[in-house]
């Protein structure tokens, strides 16, 4: 028996998504992406500009429509069965929209209403505000808030009906980095009560600190999914780093050619694990004469990961 | 049906109308009270109103109804071109409201706005003269009606709009001269008859007779005919308002 959260029907997914596609004009945005999202999870969706990341959130909160394949929140069908779907599905958007004839708490009590929540749920609001610091702007109009603090208050609306799944399309673009510090450690608990989360972000370090499972998108297709742990065991490169004392004698030419950059006398190597001999380089440069006076290489990082996936052909 | 959630969203459109009141209830009370101050002196001896009617009494009622259908438009229209022009309409498209009752509760508060005119047009005018109301519910009826068919149509012109001129194009090229030439200011029995043809297929024209008929009791056409056109072209406006919404149509991309 696998775990609970795949278990069959009684126990959907938090997120399912089967043969989606979606395009606008000539662009395809979403270009065949499956993808299960389990529930309680923590999961990162990466990918460029224009992989299709907001697209494909568009359609799980019925802002966009699929060409082709489906959706479904807690099992329910975010077009066939929308009321449940959306009921269990709250997003926050990438874009900073608001309302300007409100005030924070108006939004927020109005937002409520539309899920069909009244004064009952007047208490989980105000947390909402305490908890994303907003209290003292609760009767602030919308148009006299910063960005950092419209992007909280969109946060709080995404939450108003406390759905079990919640899907932050950039929350922390353009946000300080103490904001950024207070949103993490809100989102996180977040997690911690139950809640399935779906993060887009372009900071690798906030993916990986965040994330169980990271999914990267390019071209409207996911080109990696995995644990974030397998993801940075995978290793493409290592970069190895030399510093060379003074004394020493020039690098050879041909060795320069080789070095993905060369600051004065420290030289950077790009070297595609088990195809590049990290030997090959220091032999060569033992020949030539020159001395080492340091000598490290560098660990990936996911952005190393991302970007080896996501780089274009070069023409 | 989503109740709370509709009901939320009627309260929203009502609010955001109520918040700048003088702007969207006070000026056109005073736009229609200028007319009939101005016309009704200017014109008072040429223009044969209705039979037993004088020309200031007939023309209340058209300018009530005038301004509940430039208004009941002005409601929906200008509220969903802003929340899609600002981006925030998605707040409303990503909850579980149905098509049906997203544009009920537009069409609602269209017809509220649009009632709120013209009862205080009425309101007014009673401090210059003493105004017959014949048939109570039948006025209301109509102004209901048309507040409804013009709160669909600014339902559609709003979703249709990508920019606000092109609103304020379909207001002044359309809303505005139908509006206008429907009989507010004169019968349309005083009209040459291929004029009076042409206004037979306005459907503002109805409205305006029926509501009108509610007052008098007398009227240009039969009310049963002018119920009849009223109720047709709210079916139709309010069709292809809901076909739109259903459909996503500029809406959801
Ligand atoms: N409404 C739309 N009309 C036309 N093209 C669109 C629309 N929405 C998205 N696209 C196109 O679809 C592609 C995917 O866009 P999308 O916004 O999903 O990317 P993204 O991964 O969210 O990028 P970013 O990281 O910049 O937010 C892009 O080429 C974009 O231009
Ligand atoms: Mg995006």
């Amino acid at each position: 028996m696998s775990g609970p959260e795949t278990a069959g029907p009684a126990f959907p997914p938090a997120i399912r998504i089967s043969g989606l596609r979606k395009h606008y004009g000539s662009v395809h945005a979403v270009d065949g992406i499956d993808l299960e999202v389990r529930r309680g999870e923590f999961f990162g969706l990466l990918g460029p500009n224009g992989a299709g990341k907001s697209t494909l959130i568009n359609i799980m909160a019925g802002l966009a429509r699929a060409d082709e394949g489906s959706v479904s929140v807690l099992g329910h069908d975010v077009v066939t069965d929308y009321r449940k779907a959306r009921r269990a599905l709250g997003v926050v958007p990438q874009e900073i929209v608001f309302d300007p004839f409100f005030t924070v708490r108006e939004v927020l009590a109005l937002q409520a209403g539309y899920f069909g929540l009244g004064g009952e749920s007047e208490a989980w609001r105000e947390e909402l505000l305490s908890a994303l610091m907003l209290v003292e702007k609760g009767d602030a109009n919308m148009r006299s808030l910063s960005g950092g603090m419209k992007r909280r208050v969109l946060i709080a609306q995404a939450l108003v009906h406390r759905p079990e799944v919640v899907v932050l399309d950039e929350p922390t673009a353009g946000v300080d980095v103490e904001l950024r510090q207070l949103l993490w450690v809100f989102i996180r608990r977040l997690q911690k009560e139950g809640h399935t989360i779906l993060l887009t972000t372009h900071y690798l370090e906030e993916a990986e600190l965040l994330c169980d499972r990271i999914a990267i998108v390019s071209s409207g297709r996911i080109i990696a999914l995995d644990s974030k742990e397998n993801l940075l065991s995978r290793n493409f490169h290592q970069t190895l780093c030399i510093t060379l004392s003074a004394d020493s004698a020039p690098v050879p030419a041909t060795l320069l050619a080789k070095a993905l950059s060369v600051a004065g006398n420290r030289l950077e190597f790009r070297l595609k694990k088990g195809v590049d001999a990290t030997m090959e380089i220091l032999e060569e440069l033992k020949l030539s004469g020159a001395k080492i006076a340091d000598l490290h290489t560098q660990q990936t990082d996911l952005e190393d990961v991302f970007l080896e996936l996501t780089r274009r052909p070069m023409s | 049906m989503n109740w709370r959630g509709w009901y939320t969203l009627l309260y929203k459109e009502l609010l955001r109308f109520y918040k700048v009141a003088l702007q969207t209830i006070g000026a056109p009370i005073i736009t229609a009270l200028l007319y009939l101050l101005v016309f009704s002196h200017v014109l008072a001896s040429n223009v044969q109103a209705l039979p037993g009617v004088t020309y200031g009494h007939f023309l209340i009622p058209g300018l009530m109804m005038m301004s509940l259908i430039q208004n009941a438009f002005a409601n929906s229209s200008s509220s969903i071109i802003q929340s899609k022009v600002t981006g925030n309409l998605i707040f409303i498209l990503m909850t579980p409201l149905s098509s049906a009752e997203f544009l009920l509760a537009f069409v609602v508060a269209s017809i509220v706005r649009g009632f709120l005119v013209a009862a205080g047009i009425y309101v007014m005018a009673l401090f210059f003269m003493k105004l017959p109301l014949v048939h109570p519910l039948v006025a209301l009826l109509f102004a209901v009606l048309a507040g409804g068919a013009l709160g669909s149509l600014g339902v559609i012109a709003g979703i249709w709009a990508d920019k606000f001129d092109q609103m304020a194009g379909f207001q002044n090229f359309i809303i505005m001269p139908l509006s206008f030439l429907s009989g507010v200011f004169y019968s349309i029995h005083s009209l040459p008859p291929v004029w009076a043809k042409v206004s037979h297929f306005n459907p503002f024209f109805y409205m305006i007779d029926g509501f009108r008929y509610g007052f008098f009791g007398v009227s240009d056409v039969a009310p049963w005919t002018s119920l009849v056109a009223a109720l047709l072209f709210l079916a139709l406006t309010t069709a292809v308002a809901l076909g739109m919404v259903v459909r996503g149509y500029k809406l959801r991309s």
